[in-house]
């Protein structure tokens, strides 16, 4: 499955761009796109920080399976407020 | 009893949502842009956000102190966009019909918002810029073996 994921505020201006498209197996989890994503994007995070994932519009957990039609984004630390 | 906004909030209207007479006190805070940053003078900020899932969050966090705290009536506006210094950001008025409930629900509001709700603060300086709670974690090859956990939000 091909999933376009959005990216915003520090993430945003690290990758270059607000949405970084990355194609996963089916059964693929949280944890496997923030693999994918962290390959094509080394500079996103450093690798002990978690990178946090929102699937349709709730935190998402690392083992949690994606599906094609997911709304998915990625979440740096939040400071609102 | 939510709201995100570009537009100036107006903690008069936001305050008057949870007035009730069955309320004996009404709690208000008011989040404002401070104008510096460890010696560096701040000259605006920009607040970004992830408009829908914000929205969710923060009325999320609103029915959680409404549970937690017994009460009916806590307003929370957020303004997202460029916000100068000195103006208000943030706006929380809880309703109570005592005192003690309001203050405890209003500070952990402050909390609860600082900790879960996906919207990102950006100080811009004379020379350069910073998102809140994320540079302070600058990467580096160097990091690859650091012990560093990943940074606390700064309040």
């Amino acid at each position: 499955m091909e999933l376009n994921v959005r990216l915003y505020a520090l993430y945003r201006e690290r990758a270059g761009g607000s949405i970084v498209s990355v194609t996963l197996p089916d059964g693929a989890t949280v944890a496997d796109l923030t693999d994918e994503i962290r390959r094509q994007i080394p500079n996103l995070a450093p690798p002990e920080v978690k990178v946090v994932v929102a699937v349709n519009t709730d935190y998402a957990d690392s083992d949690m399976i994606l599906q094609q039609s997911d709304d998915v984004c990625l979440i740096p630390p939040v400071s609102g407020g | 009893m939510i709201d995100l906004t570009e537009k100036t909030l107006d903690p008069e209207k936001i305050t008057a949502k949870v007035r009730r007479d069955s309320n004996g006190a009404v709690v208000t805070f008011l989040g404002t842009t401070r104008d510096n940053f460890e010696g560096k003078t701040v000259l605006t900020l920009e607040y970004e956000a992830f408009d829908e899932m914000a929205v969710k969050k923060l009325e999320e966090v609103r029915q959680e102190l409404m549970a937690e705290f017994g009460l009916e009536h806590i307003a929370i506006s957020h303004r997202i966009g460029t916000v100068g210094i000195g103006e208000i950001s943030l706006v929380i008025a809880v309703g109570s019909p005592h005192r003690k409930e309001g203050f405890n629900a209003c500070q952990k509001a402050v909390d609860r918002i600082k900790e879960v709700v996906p919207i990102w603060k950006k100080e811009v300086y004379q020379d350069g810029s910073r998102w809140v709670a994320c540079e302070d974690h600058e990467f580096s090859p160097a990091d690859q073996h650091s012990t560093k956990s990943h940074p606390t939000r700064e309040r």
